[in-house]
């Protein structure tokens, strides 16, 4: 009973997803199709893996903001290197990767050493990284690399469609990512430090390293976005992912994944990017509504799943009492 | 009892804080196989030996000794390493992990870097059963469980780190009987297998059934360390306390002879009680008399003003002011009803520091009237004149910032707002905690007077002879029970103390 309830959010992402798959299928011809299903993940690889490195950030209690900003600058490194110094890609995304994975790392230091609030670090570092992609260049840097245009026309089929690389980058991240999640000491520390740091603290965990360790995490994901982004895009610009942290948050909390901390699944997170992209593939379908809807629609269900959020955290704290 | 030499010993242990000496010189062992029970009042420095013990503060001067060691604990970690856990009254895990995992997070099984859950749990559940006789699912997430559960895991999480000291801060506080009755059962046992236990609470019979050993602190010195069956109750309490038996003289008494026929009813509790707060009791207060409430520290005080004046919500019983006919509902529908309530803590729950004492005069009475409908400042005036001049408020200037004054008159600044609303019953909490001799005379006179102008009045204080100086009639609670009411020539010390310490 208890284990049920542990995975209530996530059956209700699950159910909610279900069901608007289903609503779309009777109501457009050509909804129902397999295509449809890989096209969600060929269309938001990026963000699930993104997504990823977020639901860590959040289960440790913490938030990061610097997310979109951080794939901004990596598709703006890779474009610049590869396209105008002619730097071949296997040097290139290893180092963009490292260079995600480093500020992620430096703000959590900041976060933790000088106990400030996550938001506020990562706030900074969000400015910090999307300014320097105009340092870079304020236009558009096409990219037309024969690695880059190869990787992105690559078609693997499956039965019923195919998907892109993008998205086995994507689902392999994800499995690693529950792995690291529930069956590493690492992924245990951050629900631990998520449920209570100063507990944690007086059990003697290192929430300092873990910490840090986090939004490494984080940066290592964007950055990694970052990459797989350039392979959807073929291209680097200082606008490319605005706004995308947000869009990260909400599937995050879609997904099931309280903002205090402590609970959530990467799986909750996989159903909550899977739902966004629903929306927006519902809106397409439409033809008539613009995509500003997504944006509505997207706005509702946050209020409803944190309501929901709220009254289940409320009857666990008067069952407890 | 064969004791060969304590497992843990502290020397000359000295503490101090700007302007406090927490600790002077105290001394404090540990026997393996012993529960050793800390006893003090507030301000003793149970809290503080127990931090330095595990490392939240650092020693001024003394040395701790662990198995004939020297060691220095600089921290809960530290402590933890040396064999020293401790378990909290507040449940220091993680609730949002399984029980498992809190008992071994950090040090999980693992193999080739993977969980093995299946081991961890069958590990947690052989532990748990075989160290507590505690059979639960163990993939639960902690906070489904009570808070007795929840501290026997933290109890589970010490032992196996191999814990030699285990420290247990107020452990029965937030349990009911049958929970404490578990808790003892396994203290017993953990006290068999040689585990050495430094046990802390405030229950006298619970100090008595458990432990084999008393250590007195007083004002943060050492008292005396005691075997526990050689040291009847009365005297702990009179050690505790500070009283030499033949010191215990009558007082001058300021109230007037036990009035049986005093007037009409104020307000009447019968069988009222709240779980983990009081036991049901009753309690009538009636017009024009003084109620004393006597009890050590943590023996439900406070806990039973808070239900008279419907700050808490009784689980059980009636109270009803029979001035009005009807129950107390909440503090507002109190107020509303005429009782006022000076809390004990002075500086958080009552004045506000940056208003002038006209100010904090006016407020409750403002807040009864509402805010939209400001009293004009003539008034105001007029009404703080009134009261610096009635209680003798130093300075008498009504505009003085409030923090400006000393605690004796910021006390009767509080006094004077809530006898501005005219209260029918007043309920003092400490009202003369931390303010000089000739202050707290005055307050006391003030009370006495008020009765006499017919106000019931229900009087908190920690210290016996004041209660004595100014009550008609004195409830004695001991953990958290009211065990006595003593009135007339029964009214002395040795009589309350005698309650106070029961058994």
């Amino acid at each position: 009973m208890f284990l049920n309830r542990k995975y209530v959010p996530v059956l209700v992402t699950l159910g909610l997803l279900a069901a608007m798959f289903a609503a779309g299928s009777l109501r457009y011809t050509g909804f129902f199709s397999m295509q449809v299903l890989y096209n969600l993940l060929i269309d938001n690889s990026f963000l699930l893996i993104t997504a990823v490195g977020m639901t860590f950030v959040i289960l440790s209690g913490g938030i990061d903001l610097s997310v979109g900003s951080v794939i901004a600058l990596t598709t703006m490194v890779c474009a610049s290197l590869v396209e105008q110094n002619g730097w071949p890609p296997a040097v290139v995304i290893p180092m963009v990767l490292a260079m995600g994975s480093l500020f992620g790392a430096l703000m959590g230091a900041i976060i933790h050493y000088f106990r400030i609030q996550p938001f506020i670090v990562t706030l900074a570092g969000m400015f910090l990284a999307r300014g320097l992609c105009y340092v870079i260049s304020i236009d558009t840097i096409t990219i037309a690399d024969p690695f880059y245009t190869r990787v992105a026309q690559t078609k693997i089929s499956l039965p019923g469609g195919f998907v892109s690389i993008n998205v086995l980058i994507a689902l392999v991240v994800v499995l690693l990512a529950v792995y690291l999640a529930h069956y590493t000491r690492f992924g245990r520390k951050v629900y631990a430090i998520g449920g209570s740091e100063h507990s944690s603290l007086l059990m003697g965990l290192p929430v300092a390293r873990t910490k840090i360790l986090v939004y490494t995490l984080s940066g290592f994901c964007s950055s990694l976005a970052g990459v797989v982004f350039t392979f959807y895009m073929l291209s680097g610009y200082g606008l490319h992912a605005m706004g995308l942290e947000l869009d990260t948050i909400a599937a995050v909390v879609i997904g099931g994944t309280l903002l205090t901390g402590g609970v959530g699944f990467i799986a909750g997170t996989f159903l909550g990017v899977l739902i966004q992209g629903v929306i927006q593939t519902i809106i397409s379908f439409e033809g008539t509504l613009s995509s500003w809807w997504t944006k509505i629609v997207i706005g509702l269900l946050l209020f409803v799943f944190i309501l929901f959020q709220r009254v289940l955290s409320e009857r666990r704290i008067s069952i407890k009492s | 009892m064969t004791v060969p030499s304590p497992i843990l010993q502290m020397t000359g242990i000295t503490k101090a804080f700007p302007g406090v000496k927490a600790l002077s010189n105290v001394d404090f062992r540990l026997f393996p196989g012993e529960v050793h029970a800390l006893m003090g009042e507030n301000g003793a420095g149970k809290s503080t030996l127990i931090k330095v013990l595990t490392g939240v503060y650092s020693i001024d001067e003394g040395k701790v000794t662990m198995e004939d060691k020297t060691i220095s604990v600089s921290g809960p970690l530290e402590a933890q390493k040396v064999g020293i856990s401790t378990v909290y009254q507040e449940v220091n895990l993680c609730p949002n992990l399984t029980v498992a995992e809190n008992i071994f997070i950090g040090r999980e099984p693992c193999k080739l870097g993977r969980i093995q859950w299946r081991r961890m749990n069958a590990e947690a559940e052989e532990l748990l059963k075989e160290r507590l006789n505690l059979s639960i699912d163990v993939a639960h997430p902690l906070q489904s469980y009570s808070v007795a559960i929840q501290q026997l895991v933290a109890i589970a999480r010490a032992l196996s780190i191999s814990a030699k000291v285990l420290i247990l801060d107020e452990p029965t506080s937030s349990l009911d009987q049958n929970e404490v009755k578990q808790m003892f059962a396994i203290m017993r046992k953990l006290k068999s297998e040689g585990l050495a236990i430094l046990f802390v609470t405030h229950f006298l019979d619970q100090v008595y059934e458990m432990s084999d050993r008393l250590t007195v602190l007083r004002n943060g010195e050492l008292e005396g360390e005691y075997l526990a069956a050689e040291l009847p109750r009365f005297e702990l309490v009179l050690k505790m306390i500070g009283k030499e038996l033949k010191l215990l003289e009558e007082l001058p008494k300021l109230s007037t002879e036990f009035k049986e026929e005093a007037g009409n009813k104020m307000i009447t509790a019968s069988g009222l009680g709240r779980k983990g707060a009081i036991a049901p009791f009753d309690l009538a207060i009636r017009k024009g008399e003084v109620v004393g409430l006597a009890g050590l520290l943590g023996s439900g005080r406070t806990e039973l003003a808070r239900l008279l004046f419907g700050a808490d919500r009784p689980d059980e019983g009636t109270l009803t002011v029979e001035t009005t006919g009807q129950t107390v509902k909440s503090p507002r529908h109190a107020i509303d009803q005429r009782i006022a309530f000076c809390s004990e803590n002075r500086k958080t729950e009552g004045i506000i520091d940056d208003l002038t004492v006209r100010e904090n005069i006016i407020l409750a009475l403002q807040a009864t009237k509402g805010w939209f409908r400001p009293i004009p400042r003539k008034k105001q005036d007029e009404i703080a004149e009134r009261y610096i001049r009635m209680l003798n408020i130093h300075p008498g200037n009504s505009e003085h910032l409030i923090k400006n004054l000393s605690g004796g008159n910021q006390q009767k600044v509080l006094l004077a707002r809530w006898l501005l609303t005219e209260p029918e019953l007043l309920i003092l909490d400490e009202p003369t905690r931390g303010i000089d001799v000739g202050a707290k005379a005055e307050i006391q006179k003030l009370v006495l007077s008020l009765a006499k102008q017919g106000m019931a009045v229900l009087f908190i204080s920690s210290e016996m002879e004041e209660v004595i100086r100014v009550s008609d009639r004195v409830a004695v609670l001991r953990d958290r029970r009211k065990v006595k009411e003593l009135g007339g020539g029964q009214l002395t010390q040795q009589h309350i103390m005698e309650a106070m310490a029961g058994g």
